[in-house]
């Protein structure tokens, strides 16, 4: 167990609480430094992916778990930033602008869409979210003249300053200093006062707006940062896959996000990065199951229904998430040997009900 | 004039196979708040249930059999889907709830993709009445879509006498109105809730039988269960009335929207329906009004 002893104001505002922090994250960041060397190309790939979807990660945390309002159209967020990047390219637009103009256009649509958000509660958001991916999926594929429709788009390496990033280290540069960028920026977001006022109004919109928190005001600017993000998630996307249609931006592509921040744990930004390296590597994890099982065991239909119930267990058993789970071990040993096992027990609250009497 | 009225009977009947969707998430949302996702996959695994009883390679049963098998046992599904999946995790955020039936949707469409002799083909159930027409005066209206409209009229009966006047019907009434309420008053409210959930996958069924000469059986099918969302919303989540209207008013606006206006409007016809609709009463045409309390 680690005790800080807190002898200087400075030590509150300092990103590293502790030697600890600074130990692993330093670690950290030099593994994936070197990755280029010790991976290969496949796993080189999974680490882009993983890096684009821990963006768009933030983003939904930022929304959902820090600011509690539910979203099932974040693929349309994706969908705009990647789209953008894809035209603003083809116009020649250096990568900065058109990245930062991803992001502005995703936050634009993000603040149209949050709107209604501010009369809109629980599943009445979800389904208007819902309602409006498909339009801007539908919107895409008819929009011909602009984006290609179902034909797509082509994208071409990214150009950084007449820097070509063609090779899979130096765009896994790119998303790797992107992704460090995008955390530190949700970190100092969340402990900033707009964050306090994100966690008071999913803690209780009742009590935020009689602590003078101005409720349109900051789900809106919630939903602007969260599309923002999602939108340069979006944009290395497209440059990821070199060619987007809008088959790539359904619905259950907001599924498979919102997935990320329930699997990660919901209300931790680790969260986020932890469910997008699961999220990532579980499909990979069952075609590689399924070349060992014998056929007849491994049917097409196999991925949804270890998805599925990877999503059901966890729910009941782990409701924190990937995080919490590491939460505990690591509370474990700290106390150890005077972990307790309800330490962690959430409260049953049959009683609480989103219903008005 | 002509084309109108072939093109209300057909939204009309397109709409009721929307409003059971819809009564289905509407009847579990009033009970346990929970919105289930999961309910056109429901749907979907009833119609094919329906298709191992009727169709002549497997039981090749009579219609009326195969539509009493699908439905005793996705009630049974239905209610082991509860208790299993669902109760553990009530009273937790509704949104984790959500998530949970997402997770049931995606297992009950990859078994059904794995189990032998359903896969991912397309089926037809064997109706008694696919082929014939009735020439009303000009008005071509196939007995297809006027049977549709009868079942679901006739099915909205039955649970509205189930409802006023079994004591199984007011229970679950009295649960969906005030949990605490009802447990005080010696319902089991658990067990009620399994039912309910039982029921709302009969509905579901019963759904996807009627959906099947349209569509036809497939493993997809369950995608316009997201079609029914509009219409539980534009009706508001908690009103039975409200599910069938707003599947009505869906299932039109969607006929119309493919005839009047260009290609691509007909998919997205209910979404934009739903969002005029929330703009106007956030909670839906007979959504419950009012604030929350402190």
């Amino acid at each position: 167990m680690r005790f800080i002893f807190k002898t200087d104001y400075g030590q509150d505002l300092r990103l590293i609480k502790h030697s600890g922090h600074a130990f692993w994250y330093g670690l950290l960041m030099l593994v994936l430094l070197a990755a280029p060397w010790w991976a290969g190309e496949y796993v080189m790939t999974q680490l882009q992916f993983i890096c684009i979807y821990s963006i768009v990660g933030f983003g939904l945390m930022i929304l959902t778990g820090f600011t509690g309002q539910v979203s099932l159209g974040h693929a349309a967020f994706l969908a705009v930033g990647a789209y953008t990047e894809a035209l603003m390219q083809a116009a020649g637009v250096p990568f900065v602008i058109s990245i930062t103009c991803a992001a502005l256009f995703s936050a634009a649509l993000g603040i149209i869409i949050g709107l209604p958000a501010l009369r809109l509660k629980g599943i009445y958001l979800a389904i208007a979210t819902l309602a409006f991916n498909v339009i801007v999926e539908e919107i895409i594929t008819r929009w011909h003249r602009l984006t290609g429709g179902n034909e797509g788009k082509h994208l071409k390496p990214v150009d950084l300053f007449g820097w070509k990033l063609e090779s899979d280290a130096e765009f896994y540069y790119l998303c790797l200093a992107l992704t460090v960028l995008c955390c530190l920026a949700c970190i100092n977001l969340l402990r900033s006062p707009t964050g306090r006022a994100f966690v008071a109004i999913r803690d209780s919109e009742i009590s935020a707006s009689c602590m003078g928190v101005n409720l349109a005001w900051y789900k809106t600017m919630a939903f602007a940062v969260s599309a923002a993000l999602t939108g340069i998630g979006g944009a290395l996307y497209g440059h990821k896959l070199a060619f987007i249609s809008p088959e790539q931006f359904t619905l259950f592509q907001s599924i498979e996000l919102i997935t990320i921040v329930i699997l990660g744990g919901i209300g931790f930004l680790h969260g986020a990065v932890l469910g997008a390296a699961f999220i990532i590597v579980l499909p990979q994890a069952i075609s590689i199951a399924k070349g060992w099982l014998p056929d007849a065991f491994a049917p097409a239909g196999l991925q949804a229904v270890v998805f599925g119930l990877v999503l059901i267990l966890f729910i009941i058993f782990e409701p924190l998430g990937l995080y919490g789970r590491w939460l505990k071990i690591r509370t474990w040993f700290e106390l150890f040997p005077f972990y307790r096992k309800g330490m962690f027990r959430r409260q049953k609250s049959y009683t609480k009900s989103e219903r008005v009497r | 004039m002509v084309d109108l009225l072939q093109l209300l009977v057909a939204g009309v009947s397109l709409g009721c196979v929307y409003a059971l969707v819809a009564l289905g998430f509407v009847l579990i949302y009033k009970a346990t708040e929970t919105v289930n996702f999961a309910q056109g996959d429901l749907m979907m695994l009833g119609a094919f249930f329906a298709l191992t009883a009727s169709s002549p390679q497997m039981l090749n049963w009579p219609y009326w059999a195969a539509i009493l098998f699908a439905v005793v046992v996705m009630t049974a599904v239905g209610m082991l889907a509860e208790r299993l999946v669902i109760r553990p995790v009530l009273g937790q955020p509704a949104f984790t709830v959500v998530m949970i039936t997402i997770g049931v949707g995606y297992v009950v469409r990859g078994i059904v993709t794995m189990v032998p002799g359903w896969g991912t083909e397309t089926y037809q159930i064997p109706t008694p009445f696919v082929e014939d027409v009735w020439k009303l005066s000009g008005v071509i209206l196939p007995v297809q879509q006027l049977m549709v409209i009868g079942m679901t009229a006739g099915l909205c009966v039955l649970l509205y006498l189930f409802f006023r006047h079994s004591t199984l019907g007011v229970a679950m009434q009295a649960t969906s109105q005030n949990q605490l309420a009802a447990y005080y008053m010696g319902i089991p409210v658990r067990r009620v809730n399994m039912m309910i959930w039982g029921l709302s996958a009969a509905v579901a069924a019963f759904a996807g039988i009627l959906l099947a000469p349209v569509t036809f059986v497939h493993s997809n099918m369950g995608y316009l269960g997201l079609k029914a969302f509009p219409a539980a919303v534009v009706g508001g989540f908690g009103s039975v009335p409200g599910a069938v209207l707003g599947g009505l008013i869906i299932g039109v606006v969607e006929a119309l929207a493919g005839f009047y206006l260009p290609e691509g409007f007909k998919d997205v016809a209910a979404y934009v329906v739903v969002l005029v609709v929330l703009l106007v009463w956030p909670s839906g045409i007979f959504g419950e009004t009012g604030r929350k309390k402190v």
